[in-house]
């Protein structure tokens, strides 16, 4: 039943002076799932994350891509590779449009000679195209040249979100998504989550907030120390639980270790 | 993108209230020698405040663009005078000069990881006493004509206007283009919003930066070669007004010093709004003293009415 693996990291260790953010722990997400990973403050979910999109060179381990070995040297490296990630505080340029942030540092040329010789960007076809895809995930902006600035915090995340589909190939990583937003506001980007997920993107969500983790993440990997702790379901496991292993109040039943998955 | 054309309306609206006051004032402001004059007197300051439009547009400042036009002029004129180059090839030496300090104040600000106002702070002074060291202090005089050449006119009618105004309109036009329709420079404005989203979109910030530095590092040498041609001379004392000028006429044109937001047309006009003050006083028979401090005056308007607006 289970789709292959996209992304797996497999001894991934890194050390900052006498501190081991990671240590030799493993990682996978699979096609099409919500992958969520969870750990306390501390236990290298952000290392984990900068290795995975290449903000981060790993001191040893190695990165499979779509069952081949990659190595970035860098965040463009990751988006090459077509691994998208939406950091937690938004990479958006505030004073710019929606699809030009959509289109920064991809942006379509003109055709013919506008295009090769002049070098001019063909701003309709980015409109037209940034206006379609955020219809197609459903997210409503009154207009797409309006200023990022001029939205709300739930529409420039969502804007963030929908960037990172549109470029991704495999992989989108979101690092806290709603940690800033309201209720009503997260709700429209988990939506949007799950329906970045159904376009058969794999999604690594990294959150503290486990009502948000239990609702929408197919499995749970649980980050502690800098390894990996457990990987679980989230069918199979209780929210208290999970929050157990991950704070180490419980030690894992060896029924349900990682390989049993 | 109404907010946008807001913040270019402000100073269009200042520059028609400056001219229809001066109007009435005086009756030759309204003439098209009158006219003629202001878009001359202009010019230097208007071509160095495309660099230093690119250059705030990034987050940054360029404080030695004044120094570093003197030092252009300087290196034009000595190298046609002085060593007998061909004043073409001497104007490209003097662009080379001002576009290579230009490079040094780029390098120190992404290598070395300075702050802008600090470099150029430096540079300012380097450029200055270079120019002094090299020039003896002297004034370069009788130039071959193809570095005074844009300061011929053509006549549009009765009125003559130099060529050294037309070559600025048409810089502002490139650059208004350049930044609103290339992803060049739409990357410039990325770099000052949020440089650290640029760099993450796969922009290389560092490359930009340097650009607009060598940019206006170019632009103040098209200045210098406007400079010589105004004034006939070769002169190391020149650019010091001309200096903060262009952040004066940057700020008026509704560009913020926060970097990220503006127009470069903009500052077309805000190098207009203090030639027309500068200008039209005149006509009016004030001193020049007090010329200085309506700018001053200008600029803190400015500044405010820009904080207040984005406030509201």
């Amino acid at each position: 039943m289970s789709t292959p693996i996209v992304l797996e990291a497999r001894g991934l260790v890194k050390r900052h002076g006498q501190v081991t953010a990671l240590d030799g722990t493993d990682f996978e997400v699979r096609a099409g799932e919500i992958m969520a990973v969870i750990g306390d403050n501390g236990a290298g979910k952000s290392s984990r994350i900068k290795a995975l999109s290449g903000a981060m060179i790993p001191d040893s381990g190695e990165l499979w891509l779509d069952g081949a070995r990659v190595h970035f040297t860098g965040p463009i490296d990751a988006r090459r590779a077509g691994i998208e990630t939406v950091y937690q505080d938004l990479a958006l340029a505030p004073a710019m449009s929606v699809a030009e942030n959509l289109f920064l540092g991809r942006e379509h040329r003109r055709t013919g000679i506008a295009g090769s010789l002049l070098r001019l960007i063909d701003r309709k076809r980015m409109e037209r195209e940034a206006a379609d895809h955020l219809r197609a995930l459903s997210i409503g902006i009154r207009s797409i040249t309006q200023a990022v600035e001029s939205l709300s915090g739930g529409q420039r995340q969502g804007i963030a979100v929908a960037r990172s589909a549109a470029f991704a190939r495999h992989v989108v990583i979101l690092d806290e998504p709603t940690a800033a937003l309201g209720v009503k506001e997260s709700g429209m980007v988990l939506d949007l989550i799950t329906r970045v997920r159904d376009r058969g993107l794999s999604v690594i969500l990294i959150s503290h907030n486990m009502p948000h983790v239990f609702e929408l993440a197919d499995r749970i990997h649980i980050q502690r120390l800098g390894q990996r702790a457990a990987l679980v379901r989230t069918n199979e496991i209780a929210m208290a639980d999970a929050v157990a292993v991950m704070t180490g109040a419980v030690a894992w039943p060896a029924t349900l270790q990682p390989k049993s998955v | 993108m109404n907010v946008r054309r807001l913040a270019f309306a402000g100073p269009l609206v200042a520059l028609l209230l400056a001219c229809t006051f001066f109007a009435l004032q005086s009756p030759r402001f309204l003439t098209g020698a009158n006219l003629s004059l202001v878009l001359s007197q202009v010019m230097v300051v208007g071509v160095l405040a495309i660099g230093q439009t690119l250059v705030i547009l990034t987050g940054g400042i360029d404080l030695a663009c004044g120094m570093i036009m003197a030092l252009g002029s300087i290196s034009m004129s000595m190298l046609a005078v002085r060593h007998g180059w061909h004043p073409a090839i001497a104007i490209a030496g003097g662009m080379g000069v001002t576009t290579i300090a230009g490079m040094i104040n780029g390098l120190l600000v992404t290598r070395i990881k300075l702050p802008p106002f600090i470099v150029t702070l430096g540079t300012m002074n380097i450029a200055f006493a270079i120019t002094q060291l090299i020039s003896r202090a002297q004034t370069f005089t009788d130039l071959p004509p193809l570095l005074t050449w844009l300061g011929n006119s053509v006549r549009m009618g009765n009125t003559p206007i130099a060529y050294g105004a037309l070559a600025m309109l048409l810089l502002y036009a490139l650059a208004f283009v350049v930044l609103r329709d290339t992803a060049a420079g739409r990357h410039v404005y990325a770099v000052g919003n949020n440089i650290e989203a640029a760099r993450l979109a796969g922009i290389n910030t560092n490359r930009v930066l340097l650009s607009v530095y060598m940019l206006s590092g170019l632009c103040a040498g098209a200045a210098a070669l406007l400079s010589i041609a105004r004034t006939g001379v070769g002169d190391p004392q020149s650019g010091q007004t001309e200096n903060l000028d262009t952040v004066t006429a940057v700020v008026l044109g509704g560009t913020s010093l926060f970097g990220g937001r503006g127009i470069v047309v903009g500052s077309l006009v805000g190098a207009l709004i203090v030639g027309v003050f500068r200008n039209g006083l005149t006509l009016m028979g004030v001193s020049s003293v007090y010329q200085i401090l309506v700018t001053g005056v200008l600029v803190i308007l400015a500044v405010a009415t820009d904080q207040w607006s984005r406030k509201a």
